[in-house]
């Protein structure tokens, strides 16, 4: 193992090449920072001495001290970053030596920060975006540069006056997209202008108060409620509302016992045979959720708009106490989701979700940011997806099958899951002195499988046209994706052992919006390859079998 | 019609670095078994052992098999166009992304890899779902395939997503 940075590799690259180090000053913030992210285990270390565990603790509290002020000059002295005039490269880690080249055309945002810490000393951090839509932070951050050197580089990089980078988007220029003229061919994908990094903003109020004109593409019909109690979205309701129970309970002392109504109707669970009890439960279950799912509907999509602006952007507003509203550019679209949850889709419901790039789908607070339809009837689902992407096809077409190899394999894993899991029931009930009727009622689960096995291989399927990809699967939330094709920037093609010995393969099509991938799984080998060769013209052709192949070597091919 | 495999090996040093890495994980491992033998003192000493002896069968079943196994399938290649990799062993993945979509090339030496003498270049894509890894190149390879890719990238135009 290497024990530090060869100073004559150092010296050199310092020297030459114009490798660049973080601004001095930082080798006063850097150590306090380390010891910012030290702080439990010295606190932790610090209280043991305060009760008496002597002087070791002392030399405990030195030691990680040390330890922080050590890993912050070295922080210091292992990074460096230089700017060519098509690059920005970041080098830094000890242990983890890493070297980030961002192309300077890729470099869409320059953010200038500075902390408490960095003002002191006059310092700022410098962080280079380039639109990846993840949240992995560790990108290219050049955490000390004094204040004048931040704001030339930031200069420099943009080859601008520096604007402010917290301006929200403003409304396009009417030139810029007719609404009209939806099909792929007219969505710039990869030339775009390099303003603004925020496709979707919630607005505070109506976002429509300039000229041009808006459509309306669909609006909440009441009768929708009723799919609320299909969203099981009161079961989340019931889950907070017996978090809170439980915690005023512990935190109040009180006996819930002894409340009148929880102790009169424990007491006549209590009173009645044991499959009753649990009938009485479920049932109320039942009735609570489907009463919290319906209100929750109400609050979340009363009044829903979803309209269409003539300069180029889609508007969702929702809400009955708080109002939501969302903008999505449409050349920041990159197709649409139908998603049919088993239950919604018994009483043929659908949703639909946008994929854009910026929306983030599923993910706490942001969840059901890119709602473009709240459960709705799935004729009128399919109809505004439709119009969403100006084309109605890949929603109704019909979807090629992947073949009995592929339907055989839902019907495996499922019959695994299910064998496993009654195994274990067995095992408890023949170990661990479990009830005999543990095991009995698992054996509910063998047909449970095989019926969701039936389901997901019906789910199964794809389609390709000239602008979309289309692909379909899932039961318990069955997805419909339809995915622009040129916004495809990659393929993955995964197998596992059991894939490949039946010749099955599940492509997966990564996208910068929605998901980030978007998969077929288990198409056929060849029928992937097609795919993935109609879908991105080019690209693979030059990876096929039938061309000559070179001998192997380690050698780039440049 | 078949995709054929990318040209290139990775380097023979990654044999050793995927056994290493394999051997780290297996000692993780370990502890808690360690741990488990001092703090049950008194118990029956056979469930330990039976423990202990699936331990160093599939640790050197493991350390045995992976490593050749991954060395046969990982390959890379770097074409003007598109970069493509193959990778993994029971699980095996393909990852193809057009050059004109890639945003960033890192190049990467943890501990392990440093020990010998190993880098990884990882090319990221606007989709956080396809960053395409390249384990164990020598690192004279890999600087070669660093610089051959950022000018590539930097020919093609767009902010790619």
């Amino acid at each position: 193992m290497t024990t530090a940075v060869d100073p004559a590799e150092e010296t050199a690259a310092d020297a030459g090449e114009g490798w660049r180090r973080l601004s001095p000053r930082m080798l006063a913030v850097h150590p306090v920072m380390e010891l910012r992210r030290l702080i439990f285990p010295l606190l932790a270390v610090l209280i043991g001495l305060r009760n008496g565990s002597g002087v070791d603790g002392g030399w405990w509290a030195l030691g990680i001290g040390a330890l922080g002020i050590g890993l912050g000059f070295l922080r210091y002295f292992t990074t460096s970053f230089r700017i060519t005039p098509t690059h920005v490269q970041v080098r830094r880690g000890l242990l983890r030596r890493r070297v980030l080249t961002v192309p300077r055309d890729r470099i869409r945002t320059v953010d200038v920060t500075s902390n408490v810490l960095h003002r002191i000393f006059g310092l700022a951090r410098v962080t280079v975006g380039t639109g990846r839509t993840d949240m992995k932070s560790d990108g290219v951050k050049l955490d000390g540069l004094s204040a004048a050197a931040a704001e030339n580089l930031h200069r420099e990089l943009l080859h601008r006056p520096p604007v402010p980078s917290s301006v929200p988007p403003s409304p396009l220029p009417a030139s810029s997209l007719p609404a009209s003229s939806l099909p792929a061919s007219s969505l710039p994908g990869s030339s775009l202008p390099s303003s603004s990094p925020l496709p979707a903003s919630p607005l505070p109020a109506s976002p429509v108060a300039d000229a041009g004109s808006e459509t309306t593409l669909a609006t909440l019909d009441p009768a929708w409620i009723r799919y609320g109690p299909f969203t099981l979205s009161g079961l989340v309701a019931i889950g907070v509302l017996f978090g809170l129970g439980s915690r005023l309970v512990n935190e109040s002392h009180i006996d819930p016992a002894k409340i009148g109504v929880v102790h009169d109707s424990i007491g006549y669970l209590r009173d009645q045979p044991l499959p009753l009890a649990i009938l009485v439960v479920a049932a109320a279950v039942v009735v609570f959720t489907t009463i919290a799912s319906t209100i929750g509907y109400v609050l979340t999509f009363w009044n829903f708009r979803l309209s269409r602006h003539s300069s180029g952007t889609l508007h969702v507003r929702r809400g009955l106490l708080t109002t939501r509203n969302t903008t999505i550019e449409e050349r920041r679209l990159r197709g649409v989701e139908l998603s049919e949850p088993l239950l919604l889709r018994s009483v043929h419901g659908a949703r639909v979700l946008a994929i854009a790039t910026g929306l983030r789908v599923g993910r706490g607070g942001d969840r059901g940011g890119s709602v473009l339809l709240p459960p709705a009837p799935r004729a009128v689902a399919v109809d505004v997806a439709g119009t969403v992407i100006g084309d109605a096809d890949p929603l109704t077409v019909a979807l090629t099958p992947h073949g009995p190899r592929a339907r055989l394999r839902r019907f495996t894993r499922a019959g695994t899951v299910s064998t496993i899991l009654i195994l274990v029931a067995l095992a408890t009930v023949l170990f661990a002195d479990a009830p005999a009727w543990v095991f009995w009622s698992a054996l509910v689960l063998l047909p449970l499988g095989l019926l969701l096995a039936l389901d997901r291989a019906a789910s199964l399927g794809h389609s390709l046209s000239d602008h979309w990809l289309v692909s379909r699967f899932g039961s318990l939330v069955r997805r419909r994706y339809v995915l622009r094709t040129d916004a495809v920037i990659g393929w993955n093609m995964s197998t596992s052992v059991f894939q490949r010995r039946v010749g099955l393969t599940t492509l997966v099509a990564t996208t910068a919006g929605g998901h980030q991938h978007y998969a077929i799984p288990d198409v056929p080998d060849a029928e992937a390859l097609r795919v993935a060769r109609t879908a991105v013209p080019g690209l693979l052709d030059q990876f096929l079998a039938d061309r000559p192949v070179a001998p192997v070597n380690s050698r780039p091919v440049a | 019609m078949r995709l054929r495999p990318p040209m290139n090996r990775v380097s023979p040093r990654a044999l050793w670095y995927w056994a290493a890495r394999a051997a780290v994980l297996w000692i993780v491992l370990l502890v808690p078994q360690v741990i488990w033998w001092f703090a049950d003192g008194d118990g029956a000493r056979t469930p330990h052992l039976i423990v202990g002896v699936v331990w160093l069968v599939l640790a050197a079943v493991h350390m045995a098999v992976m490593p050749q196994w991954r060395y046969r399938v990982h390959r890379w290649e770097a074409t003007e166009t598109a970069v493509y990799t193959q990778s993994g062993w029971l699980n095996q993945e393909r990852r193809i992304a057009p050059i004109s979509r890639v945003q960033t090339v890192d190049s990467e030496r943890g501990p392990i890899e440093q020990l010998f003498k190993l880098t990884s270049v990882t090319v990221t894509t606007a989709s956080a779902a396809g960053p395409i890894k390249i384990d164990g190149l020598a690192a004279k390879d890999a600087d070669q395939l660093v610089a051959d890719l950022t000018v590539r990238v930097g020919e093609t135009t767009g902010d790619a997503t």
